[in-house]
């Protein structure tokens, strides 16, 4: 469709380089806002499918194990270490004026707030959302979503919903424990590396970290795990080309959630904070 | 019943199918034939409604499947079954649950029933001891009897078969002929197959019809495909 109507248009426009240059710079644009009303439809279809029986729980089951399971190995390391570098940076930093102190507070305020969520959300967009691609991507182009058609199934039903929502409730289960390994990591550099007091250490981060800060990070976590879910699945199901269109959707998919969720980031933040 | 009328089909300006008539027969095994890339895959698809014309209408016991909705298409496609060129099969399920899917899916059957009948269609297409075995472990010829186990699972009225012999060795070929004739003659269900095999075309075949160029050009009994003097047919069939 959209095709047909560009031609149509550069017919036109081979009369005017403007409008040609003009038509040139803004296709990307065109491409990426048709491409997120899809991406919408997608969104809405599967909302519609949640509401209705049969419910899927044992697929929705399945795809959360997959999802924790995939994930956790690489949420603890990430956790850890982001914790530990933070604390590090901020260590040398607050040592500048003497405080050494806030050290516990800092760190814990960044993970719990922004590094826990986005990092977490990353490692299963890496994981977790690029599987989701190329599994259903698989499915397109062997035909099996096609089958589903057959057998009267909807595949946004079956397929892309009980992953929309694991990855919805998943997302944030990883970011607590993210959450707190990163702060047990910053622990352990502050206070058992940096020699900071550990009763002050943590009197800090309980004086400054209110469980908003956590809940907003948690809520963060389950908008990623949409987004990730989501678009996941849109490029799973759009695979066109055989095996090499999958590697391609893959990439594609990996690119698209991450970008998306650092933009959306944002906007969360500076509503929530 | 199921009437193609006037079907117009193009992908990216390519037209694939250009105004094509076809009546096919309630309880018979009908045949297309048609060289590779000539859309025999896209006009089944037409059939079950995965696929929409770009104009024409498609009957399905009178419906037009063109203007249905998604929930009125899946009401009428659980009269159908069908097996895809590859299978299709679900390869993150065992042989068993891809059987057993349509199953689960649209009766109330419990776990004791399904298992019976997915032993009896497997038993069906001549596969023992396969039930829990993945799709990856299987050769194409097994793949394509799971295939079909899974097509009749639900006892359909209409079953579509796409190339279910292409790509098998000739002993495999004739079992798979074989199972397409006593699979129809048992169920008296309505066979559409599509192949590219002239002997087991001529085989299994109540009726042929030719695919060339968008229309079908030529239908009839084997016998009549046989004698035709059609020049496209007859170098078809050589
Ligand atoms: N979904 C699709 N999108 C674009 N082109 C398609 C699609 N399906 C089939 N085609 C094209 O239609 C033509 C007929 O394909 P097909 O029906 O698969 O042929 P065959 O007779 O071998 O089964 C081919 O040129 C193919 O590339
Ligand atoms: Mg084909």
């Amino acid at each position: 469709m959209g095709y047909e109507s560009s031609n149509h248009r550069s017919n036109e426009a081979d009369r005017n380089p403007m409008i040609r240059l003009l038509e040139l710079a803004g296709r990307p644009f065109i491409i990426a806002v048709e491409e997120s009303g899809r991406i919408i439809l997608l969104l809405i279809s599967a909302s519609t499918w949640m509401l209705r029986p049969p419910f899927r729980f044992r697929v929705i089951f399945k795809q959360m194990e997959f999802v924790g399971v995939n994930s956790i190995f690489v949420v603890l390391i990430t956790g850890t270490f982001t914790g530990m570098v933070f604390a590090l940076q901020s260590y040398h930093g607050f040592k500048m004026f003497g405080g050494e102190s806030l050290v516990g507070a800092t760190v814990a305020l960044g993970v719990t707030r922004e590094l826990g969520p986005v990092f977490t959300a990353l490692m299963v967009t890496g994981r977790v959302g690029s599987a989701m691609t190329a599994e259903l991507g698989t499915m397109k182009v062997t035909e099996q979503i096609d089958a589903l058609h057959t057998m009267s199934v909807n595949p946004i039903h079956y397929l892309v919903m009980p992953r929309i929502v694991a990855a919805i409730v998943m997302l944030p289960v990883l970011t607590i424990v993210s959450d707190f390994v990163g702060i047990l990591g910053g622990y352990f550099v502050g206070v058992e590396l940096m020699k900071i007091n550990s009763g002050i250490f943590i009197a800090k981060i309980v004086e400054f970290v209110e469980l908003e800060d956590i809940f907003n990070g948690l809520i963060k976590a389950a908008c990623f795990g949409l987004i990730l879910s989501l678009i996941g699945c849109y490029k799973g199901i759009r695979t066109t080309g055989g095996a090499e269109g999958v590697g391609k959707a893959t990439t594609q998919s990996v690119v698209l959630s991450s970008v998306t969720i650092f933009i959306s980031d944002y906007f969360l933040t500076s509503f929530m904070f | 019943m199921i009437k193609l009328i006037k079907i117009c089909k193009s992908f990216k300006g390519q037209k694939v199918l250009d105004n094509l008539d076809l009546k096919i027969e309630p309880e018979k095994i009908t045949v297309i034939i048609g060289r590779s890339g000539g859309g025999k895959s896209v006009l089944l698809k037409h059939i079950i409604g995965l696929i929409k014309p770009d104009s024409g209408q498609v009957l399905v016991n009178g419906v037009d499947t063109a203007k249905l909705n998604d929930k009125e298409l899946n009401e009428i496609r659980k009269v159908f079954g069908m097996l895809f060129q590859d299978a299709a099969l679900f390869d993150s399920m065992t042989v068993g649950e891809n059987v057993a899917f349509p199953l689960k899916e649209h009766t109330k059957l419990s776990k004791k029933e399904i298992d019976e009948i997915v032993e009896e269609k497997l038993l069906a297409v001549d596969l023992k001891n396969v039930t829990h075995k993945m799709p990856s472990e299987l050769s194409g010829g097994m793949r394509k009897r799971v295939g079909l186990a899974r097509a009749i699972a639900l006892n359909p009225k209409i079953v579509l078969f796409d190339e279910p012999t292409t790509g098998l060795d000739p002993i495999m070929c004739e079992g798979i002929d074989n199972l397409v004739i006593n699979t129809q003659r048992h169920t008296k269900a309505t066979f559409v197959v599509i192949s590219h095999d002239i002997r087991s075309t001529f085989k299994i075949a109540h009726k042929v019809a030719m695919l060339y160029k968008g229309k079908i050009i030529k239908i009839g009994t084997p016998e009549e495909i046989r004698l035709s003097n059609n020049p496209v047919v007859k170098r078809f069939i050589g």
